[in-house]
């Protein structure tokens, strides 16, 4: 394989014979382009949808209450259904092992300001479990804790936009933000991947939001997740069971929609797995598409090739080739046209969709490119296809009597 | 050198097959210059074809200094081609991708014979047929005879015992037949034995022996006086 004598022979038949080597190449060239362009966009499309849902928790369920619109039990219709921290014992407690991460939500609008910085932010004051809910990234400090609610500590985290827009340049952390008068300390500064929004937000202790602002025990919404060990049928038959409970506990029917909401997102889950599954199904398709098609082309090219030098073979027969020394100059060359072809495609598919890419984002494919190791892969099935596709004709060239071969012009 | 008995060779033509050797008996001694003529079907190119181990026959014993050649796997027969034989053809069949010192470096080539050596060695046939400066030049650029001898070079350059020609001079005009025909009797003189297929008279006259072959069955075998190219050239 090594032999020098071998490769010359074979450099000088691609050089001499380059409008049949780059016609070959190219077919190969542009099977990998092809397969590396269409992979990254059915990657990007797939990155698009992780990155939609990568804000929460996928496994999170959403519950809050609202207004009766039937009477049931004796209630009238119209009746307040307010939430309270023993609900949310009540629902930790209950489901024990269903439940993964559990937290309350108040919702408070307030006046921040730092010096002569002022702004005005949403308050949310959570449980510490309210940090794995929403997957917020602790930047520097640290995030609510038990002791702070128990407690009842004036602390805050802080986004990352509300350190910029109040402290400018300088450190949050540590130093005491005022809201609507009161002094909060800052423990931490976190950073959301749910956008800006998500990042202009402040958390507080739960338990020192009921003290400071109504002096009640109540809360607004209760986010939980449930155990991710569950399938989305048994998550969502979690759901209505808890819905069911939460409904009997406040006494309303079980057809009301509006006094008790559980949303959950198992539901949106399944059919964006499903999308992404059949995203998966079409890259899967494409993929082996383009690759059959090269491996056609390979093979095509393969047969003409042969045909073509169906003389040569004789000339080179009639002076002492053996069969073996015919099979291997034929297939050494395809094997290395297919594979610097396959380089190149390889490297110009990258090329595009580096180039493209960024400009492609308002068309939800974000992120196109492709593992090298599968296009590699690509090539180096499309070699072995080209291979195996050049050696049965090429053994039959070897096996043709010298004199067929030379008769034929 | 070369021993042939009752040999017998049919090509399948649809259905039926077309019977074109029908028991040839040939001896041919070393340094022997030998012309088999014949008119077209008469089996004078695959008589050629079957001693040169470009094709098989059908029944019949072929002996080629001391060797039987029969049944021979590829690997084989293209060694035996390689040592034994060299060849030229009417249509030269020279690879049209290289140039002429490396398509008389080929048989060197299957010989295992490193680059330097060969190079200088196919130099040195090239330089036989008087081709030494156009070593580098493709086969397109050269004319019909020139063409021709690189072929010649080629067939020499692996030292066969046997050279053998298929209407070497088919494709050439008068005056180059008679130069490669020349070219061909110094050979000979050299003590190389040849076989020539030719239907032309006088090139026939030109060698030593003629064996003239008509529907697959020697007819005439008859030494005649060596007419010398060199007197027309």
């Amino acid at each position: 394989m090594f032999d020098r004598d071998l490769w010359r022979e074979i450099f000088q038949s691609i050089n001499m014979n380059r409008t049949r080597s780059v016609l070959s190449g190219f077919t190969v060239a542009f099977a990998i382009l092809l397969f590396t362009i269409l992979f990254g966009i059915a990657n990007g499309l797939n990155n698009t949808f992780a990155e939609a849902f990568a804000d929460d928790a996928n496994n999170s369920i959403f519950i809050q209450s609202g207004t009766t619109t039937k009477a049931n039990k004796g209630y009238q219709a119209g009746r307040q259904i307010q939430f309270k921290n023993k609900d949310y014992d009540y629902i930790k407690e209950e489901y024990g092992d269903d439940v993964q991460f559990i937290t309350s939500r108040i919702y408070l609008n307030v006046n921040a300001s730092f010096r002569n910085e002022k702004n005005s932010y949403s308050v949310r004051a959570v449980h510490p479990d309210h940090q794995f809910l929403e997957n917020t990234k602790i930047k520097e400090g640290r995030y609510i804790n038990q002791l702070d609610l128990d407690n009842k500590s004036k602390v805050v985290v802080i986004g990352r936009l509300v350190e910029e827009d109040l402290f400018l340049k300088t450190t949050a952390l540590g130093k005491y933000l005022s809201l609507n008068g009161l002094q909060y300390k800052i423990v931490g500064i976190f950073t959301d991947d749910g956008g800006d929004n998500e990042e202009r937000l402040i958390y507080m202790p739960v338990s020192t939001a009921q003290r400071v602002y109504g002096n009640n025990d109540y809360v607004d919404q209760i986010n939980l997740t449930y155990n991710p060990n569950m399938n989305y049928n048994k998550a969502i038959a979690f759901s209505n069971t808890l819905t069911k409970d939460l409904k009997d506990r406040f006494d309303v029917a079980s057809s009301d929609q509006r006094a008790i909401r559980v949303r959950n997102l198992a539901n949106e889950s399944k059919t964006v797995n499903q999308m992404t599954f059949g995203l998966g199904v079409i890259i899967i398709v494409i993929g082996f598409g383009t690759l059959i098609a090269g491996i056609v082309g390979v093979s095509n090219i393969m047969i003409f090739i042969v045909k073509e030098r169906t003389k040569e073979i004789g000339i080179r027969k009639a002076l002492g080739a053996s069969p073996k020394s015919i099979i291997s100059i034929i297939l050494m060359e395809s094997v290395l046209i297919t594979a610097i072809a396959g380089y190149v495609g390889l490297l110009i598919g990258m090329g595009v969709l580096e180039f493209v890419g960024p400009s492609l984002e308002k068309y939800f494919i974000k992120d196109p490119s492709v593992s090298i190791t599968l296009v590699i892969g690509a090539t180096i099935t499309l070699i072995i296809a080209g291979g195996i596709a050049g050696y049965l004709p090429a053994k039959k060239a070897s096996k043709i009597k010298p004199i067929v071969a030379l008769r034929d012009d | 050198m070369l021993n042939i008995k009752k040999l017998h060779k049919s090509y399948p033509i649809g259905d039926s097959s077309l019977h074109v050797l029908k028991g040839i008996d040939l001896s041919v001694d070393s340094g022997e210059m030998v012309a088999i003529m014949g008119s077209s079907g008469s089996g004078k190119s695959t008589l050629l074809n079957i001693i040169g181990m470009l094709d098989e026959a059908d029944e019949g014993e072929y002996i080629l200094d001391g060797v039987p050649i029969k049944n021979l796997t590829e690997k084989k027969a293209a060694i035996y081609r390689n040592k034994f034989l060299g060849f030229i053809f009417q249509s030269f069949n020279l690879i049209n991708y290289k140039n002429a010192l490396d398509n008389v470096a080929l048989p060197l080539y299957y010989q295992g014979m490193k680059r330097q050596e060969r190079q200088e060695l196919a130099l040195f046939h090239l330089g036989k047929v008087g081709l030494e400066p156009w070593a580098h030049h493709l086969p397109n650029e050269l004319s019909g005879g020139q063409k021709q001898r690189v072929a010649i070079a080629r067939a020499l350059a692996a030292n066969p015992k046997l050279l053998l020609a298929d209407e070497p001079t088919g494709a050439l005009d008068t005056k180059t037949s008679y130069e490669i025909m020349e070219f061909i009797q110094q050979l000979n003189d050299e003590g190389k034995t040849i076989l020539i297929v030719t239907h032309e008279e006088d090139i026939a006259q030109m060698c030593k022996r003629i064996v003239r072959l008509k529907d697959g069955l020697i007819m005439e075998d008859e030494k005649v006086e060596q007419v010398r190219a060199s007197q027309y050239v």
